[in-house]
C-alpha cells in the first residue's frame, strides 16, 4: 500500500481528539436515548472510538499489540451484542416495551 | 509535498468529518432504523481510517464483523420488535442538557489530559505492521491464551443467547413437580 | 470475739433462709427457724451482758471485720463492739424481737407472703443490730438506712392495697428527710475529726479539738436525723400511717426498736451533746411539744392502733425531754420499760383485732373482757404501766425523768406532767371502751370472738411480767439503798461524767413529786371511769364531732398542711420536669432521628433504579477522578 505513513504529516494528537470526540458522542447517546437497542448501538460506537485509538497508537509506535487488542475488543463486543440483544428480546416479550426508563424495579 | 489542508491530510479530514457526522446522526435521530444505517456508515469510515493507518487486515475484519454481522443482528432485532419512530419516548430537555454538559466535560478533560502525550510516546511508524502475517505471528505466540479464552467466551455467549432466546413453556405445568414429588 | 459476729449474722442467715427457701417449706418450719435465729442472738447477747457486768465497766468487746472504705487517710472499718450501752440495746432488740417472731407465727398464719414476712423481720433485726453494735458512725448509718428500708418493706407488706403503699412511701420519705440531717452530721464529723470511729471522735471532742459551733452543728444535724427516725415534730406524721402494716411490725419496729434508734444516737453521742447546750435546748422543747401534741391527738382517735401510735410518739417525746436535760440513763430506762409495755399493748391490740376478725374501730368493740380474758389482763397491765400506776415499771421510769427535769426547768416539768395526765386519760379511754361494757359489734363478729392461740398469748404474758417488774432496773434511792439506780451505775462507764451536773432532787422533793404523779394517775383513772363506765358513753361517730374534738380527731390537720405545702409543690415540680424531659431531651432524640430519616429519604431518591441516571453519576465520578488525579 502507501509506503508513506500518514504519521509523516499527522500528529497522534489528532487521532486522540478524534477518538475522544467519538467517545463523548457515544456517551451522550448512551445517556440520552431511551430505546434499549439504540443504547447498545451507542455503546458500540464508544467501543469503536477506543478501537480507533488503539490502532492509531499501534501504528504510531510500531507495536502490534494495539491491533491485537482491537481483535479482542471486537470479540467481546460481538458476544456482548448477541447476549444483550437476546435479553432485550426477552424483556420485550414480558413487558411489551424497550424503554429503559421503565425498568426501575431495583430502585431503593 | 503532500497536500495538506489545515496542516492535515485531506483524507483524514474527510474521513473524520464523515465519522463525526454519522455518529451525531446515530445519537440524535428518533428513528432507530436510520440510526442503524448511520452507524454502518460510521463503521465504513472507521475502516477507512484503519486503512489510512496501515492496519489493512483490521479494516477488513471491522467491516465483516461489525458492519456485516453485528449491525445486521441489530437490524434483525429491530425488525423483529417492529419498532419505529412513534415508539421512541420523549426525553426531557433538562436531561439532554445535563447529558450534553457531562459529555462535553469529559471531552474537555480527556483532551486536556492527553494532548501533550505525543511528546512522551516513542515515534516509530512501521509499514507492515498491519499485515496478516505479522499479526498472526504475534497473536499465536505471545497472545495465545487470550485467543483461546476468547473462543470459550464465544461459546458461552452462544449458549447464553440461545437459552435466553428460547420461547417460554407454560409455567403452570412446571410448577406441578412440587406436588408430584411429595406424593 | 467471734461471738459478736454470730450475734450479728444469725438474723442475716435467717433472712437468707426464709427469703430463699422459705417459700417451699411449710409455714411452721420457716417461722420457727427464723425465730430460732433471733433466739441464738438473744442467748449470746445474754452472755455478752454477763461478761460486761463481770469486768466492772472495763473495756468493751470489739471485733473488726474488713475495711469498708479507705479514702486518703480516712479509714472506715466494718467494726462492731459491745459496750454496756450496746449490750442493753442488743438484749431489748433480740429479746422482744424473739417474742414478736413467735407471735407472728400465729398472727400471720395463712398469709401468702408468710416467708417474706419472716425474711423482712430477720433482715430488720440484723440491721438494727448493726446500728447499735457498730463502733463507728458509718456502721450506724448503714443500720439506720437498713431499718428504714425494712420499715418500708414491712409497712407496705400487704402491697395490693395502694393505701398501704402510700403509707410505706410516706414513712420512707420522711425518714430520708431526717437522714439528710444525719448525713450532714457525718460529713461534719469527717471534716473535723478525719475519722468516723466513736473513740476517735469523742476523744477529739473531749480534748477540745472541736469548736463549740462545730459540735453544735453536728449535734443539731444528728438530732434532725433522730427527728425523722424517732418521729418528733415535724417529722412524726409517718408513724400513725405506718399502722397500715401488720401488728407485729408495729410492735417491733414502731414501738420497741427502730423508733428508739434516735434516742440511742443521742445517748451514744452524749459527749458531744454535753458540749452543745443549744442543741440540748432544741431537743428539750421539741420533745416537749411533740409529747403534748401527740397526746392531744391520741385523745380522740378511734382506731385502736392509731391511739397506740400517737402514744408512742408522745412517749418518745418524753424520752427526748430527758435527753434534753442530760438525763441519759433515765432516757434509756424509759426506753427499756416503754419497749416492754408498748410492745405488750401493740401485741394485745393485735390479739383483739385477730379476735374481732380484722375490726380496728374501738367503737365497734366493747365487753371483750369475757371473751378474751388473757388479752384483757395483759392489756390492763400494759395500760397501768404506761399511765404510771405505782410500782409498775412505767411509774419508775417516768418518775425518774420528771424528777430530773424538775430540778432543771420547772416549766418543762409542769407541761410534762400535763402530758402524763393526758396519756393516762387516753390510755384508760381506749382500754375501757374496748374491754368494758357490752359488745357493740355485729352478730357475726360476736360469733367469731375467741381468745387467741398460745403463740399469741404467751408472749403477751411474758411482756406483762416484764412490764410489772421492769422497774427493778433503776429503783430510786428512796426505796432501797443497795440496789438503787442500778441502770445508772451500770451505764456510767459509757456516760462518763455526762450526768455529773444533774442535780438530783432531795428526798423530800422526790416524795412530793412522786405523790403528785400518783395523784395525776388517780385523777385520770377516775375521770375515765366516770365517763366510760358509769355513764357508759361511747365515742361519737365521725360526723358528730365538733370543735376541739374535731381538731384532735383530725390530727390538727397537720397532714393536710404538709400535703398542701410540700407534696403538691414537689409533685408539680416533678411533672414539669417530666414534661421538660419528654419534650426537650426526648424530643431532641426525636428531632435527630426524624432529621436523619428525612435526609435518608432525600438521598434514597438517588437510587431510582434507572440506569441512565446511574450512568450519569458514574461519568461524573470518572470526570472527577480524572481531574483530581491528573491535575491535582
Amino acid at each position: 500500500m502507501n509506503p508513506d505513513s500518514v504519521f509523516n504529516t499527522l500528529d497522534i494528537s489528532h487521532y486522540i481528539y478524534l477518538s475522544s470526540v467519538l467517545f463523548c458522542i457515544g456517551l451522550f447517546g448512551v445517556l440520552t436515548r431511551r430505546n434499549a437497542i439504540v443504547l447498545l448501538m451507542c455503546i458500540e460506537l464508544m467501543l469503536n472510538a477506543v478501537n480507533l485509538l488503539f490502532v492509531a497508537f499501534s501504528s504510531y509506535m510500531g507495536d502490534s499489540a494495539g491491533q491485537l487488542f482491537v481483535f479482542f475488543i471486537m470479540v467481546v463486543a460481538a458476544a456482548e451484542a448477541a447476549v444483550g440483544l437476546a435479553i432485550i428480546v426477552m424483556i420485550y416479550r414480558n413487558t411489551r416495551s424497550t424503554d429503559v426508563g421503565l425498568f426501575d424495579k431495583l430502585k431503593g | 509535498m503532500l497536500l495538506t489542508i489545515l496542516g492535515l491530510p485531506p483524507a483524514f479530514l474527510l474521513l473524520s468529518f464523515i465519522t463525526i457526522l454519522c455518529a451525531l446522526y446515530v445519537v440524535t435521530n428518533t428513528n432507530p432504523v436510520y440510526s442503524v444505517l448511520a452507524l454502518i456508515l460510521a463503521f465504513f469510515s472507521i475502516s477507512a481510517h484503519y486503512v489510512l493507518l496501515n492496519a489493512q487486515f483490521l479494516a477488513v475484519v471491522n467491516l465483516i464483523v461489525y458492519a456485516g454481522a453485528i449491525m445486521v443482528l441489530f437490524l434483525f432485532v429491530l425488525m423483529l420488535l417492529n419498532l419505529n419512530k412513534e415508539s421512541e419516548p420523549i426525553v426531557k430537555m433538562g436531561w439532554h442538557i445535563g447529558a450534553a454538559v457531562t459529555a462535553g466535560l469529559l471531552l474537555v478533560t480527556l483532551a486536556a489530559a492527553l494532548h501533550r502525550s505525543s511528546e512522551q510516546i516513542m515515534r516509530n511508524p512501521a509499514e507492515d505492521i498491519g499485515l496478516v502475517k505479522n499479526l498472526g505471528k504475534v497473536l499465536f505466540t505471545d497472545y495465545l491464551v487470550p485467543f483461546e479464552l476468547s473462543g470459550i467466551l464465544f461459546l458461552a455467549a452462544m449458549v447464553g443467547a440461545v437459552l435466553l432466546g428460547k420461547k417460554q413453556t407454560n409455567n403452570k405445568e412446571n410448577n406441578n413437580y412440587s406436588e408430584t414429588s411429595s406424593q | 470475739m467471734g461471738m459478736l459476729f454470730i450475734i450479728l449474722l444469725s438474723p442475716l442467715i435467717g433472712f437468707l433462709f426464709s427469703g430463699i427457701i422459705g417459700k417451699y417449706l411449710p409455714e411452721k418450719i420457716t417461722g420457727w427457724i427464723s425465730s430460732l435465729s433471733i433466739l441464738v442472738s438473744f442467748v449470746l447477747s445474754l452472755q455478752v451482758f454477763q461478761g460486761l457486768s463481770d469486768t466492772n465497766g472495763g473495756p468493751a468487746f470489739e471485733a473488726i471485720g474488713f475495711t469498708f472504705l479507705s479514702v486518703g487517710d480516712i479509714f472506715v472499718d466494718f467494726a462492731i463492739q459491745a459496750d454496756r450501752l450496746t449490750s442493753l440495746m442488743m438484749l431489748v432488740i433480740t429479746g422482744i424481737g424473739f417474742l414478736i417472731h413467735l407471735y407472728s407465727i400465729s398472727y400471720m398464719h395463712g398469709d401468702k407472703g408468710f416467708y417474706k414476712f419472716f425474711a423482712y423481720l430477720n433482715l430488720f433485726v440484723f440491721n438494727m443490730l448493726v446500728l447499735v453494735m457498730g463502733s463507728n458512725f458509718l456502721m450506724l448509718f448503714f443500720g439506720w438506712e437498713g431499718v428504714g428500708l425494712c420499715s418500708y418493706l414491712l409497712i407496705g407488706f400487704w402491697y395490693r392495697n395502694a393505701e398501704y403503699g402510700k403509707a410505706a412511701r410516706k414513712a420512707f420519705i420522711m425518714n430520708r428527710i431526717g437522714d439528710l440531717g444525719l448525713l450532714v452530721g457525718l460529713f461534719l464529723v469527717i471534716s473535723s475529726c478525719k475519722s468516723l470511729n466513736y473513740s476517735d471522735v469523742f476523744a477529739a471532742a473531749k480534748s477540745g479539738g472541736l469548736s463549740t459551733e462545730m459540735v453544735t452543728a453536728i449535734c443539731i444535724s444528728f438530732f434532725i436525723g433522730a427527728m425523722g427516725k424517732s418521729a418528733q415534730i415535724p417529722l412524726y406524721t409517718w408513724l400513725p400511717d405506718a399502722m397500715a402494716g401488720p401488728t407485729p411490725v408495729s410492735a417491733l419496729i414502731h414501738a420497741a426498736t427502730m423508733v428508739t434508734a434516735g434516742v440511742y444516737l443521742v445517748v451514744r453521742c452524749n459527749v458531744l451533746f454535753e458540749m452543745a447546750p443549744a442543741a440540748q435546748q432544741l431537743i428539750l422543747w421539741i420533745g416537749l411539744s411533740t409529747s403534748i401534741l401527740a397526746a392531744l391527738i391520741g385523745l380522740k382517735q378511734n382506731d385502736i392502733k392509731k391511739v397506740l401510735a400517737y402514744s408512742t410518739v408522745s412517749q418518745l417525746g418524753l424520752m427526748f425531754i430527758a435527753l434534753g436535760v442530760g438525763a441519759y440513763s433515765a432516757a434509756m430506762f424509759h426506753l427499756i420499760t416503754h419497749a416492754f409495755f408498748k410492745a405488750l399493748l401493740f401485741l394485745g391490740s393485735g390479739s383483739v383485732i385477730h379476735g374481732m376478725g380484722g375490726e380496728q374501730d374501738i367503737r365497734k368493740m366493747g365487753g371483750l373482757k369475757s371473751y378474751m380474758p388473757v388479752t384483757y389482763y395483759t392489756f390492763l397491765i400494759g395500760t397501768l404501766a404506761i399511765s404510771g400506776m405505782p410500782l409498775f415499771s412505767g411509774f419508775f421510769s417516768k418518775d425518774e425523768i420528771l424528777a430530773t427535769v424538775f430540778t432543771q426547768q420547772p416549766i418543762v416539768w409542769f407541761l410534762a406532767v400535763v402530758s402524763a395526765l393526758i396519756t393516762g386519760v387516753y390510755m384508760f379511754r381506749v382500754f375501757l371502751v374496748t374491754f368494758m361494757g357490752s359488745f357493740r359489734g355485729t352478730e357475726t363478729q360476736k360469733q367469731h370472738l375467741h381468745e387467741s392461740p398460745a403463740l399469741i398469748t404467751v408472749p403477751l404474758i411474758i411482756l406483762a411480767i416484764l412490764s410489772l417488774v421492769g422497774g427493778l432496773l433503776n429503783l430510786p434511792e428512796l426505796f432501797t439503798h443497795d440496789h438503787a439506780q442500778w441502770l445508772k451505775h451500770w451505764l456510767s462507764p459509757v456516760l462518763g461524767n455526762a450526768q455529773d451536773d444533774l442535780h438530783h432532787p432531795s428526798h423530800s422533793t422526790e416524795w412530793m413529786l412522786m405523790g403528785l404523779a400518783v395523784s395525776v394517775f388517780i385523777a385520770a383513772f377516775l375521770y375515765t371511769r366516770n365517763k366510760y363506765i358509769s355513764h357508759a358513753s361511747v365515742p361519737e361517730e365521725d360526723a358528730e364531732m365538733t370543735g376541739a374534738a374535731k381538731w384532735s380527731a383530725h390530727k390538727f390537720f397537720v397532714d393536710e398542711l404538709y400535703d398542701k405545702v410540700f407534696v403538691r409543690s414537689s409533685e408539680s415540680l416533678g411533672s414539669t420536669m417530666n414534661k421538660a424531659d419528654s419534650g426537650i431531651f426526648a424530643g431532641l432524640m426525636g428531632w435527630v432521628s426524624s432529621g436523619i430519616s428525612y435526609m435518608s429519604g432525600l438521598f434514597s431518591k438517588v437510587q431510582n433504579g434507572r440506569i441512565q441516571y446511574y450512568l450519569l453519576y458514574m461519568v461524573i465520578g470518572v470526570i472527577l477522578m480524572l481531574v483530581i488525579n491528573i491535575f491535582i
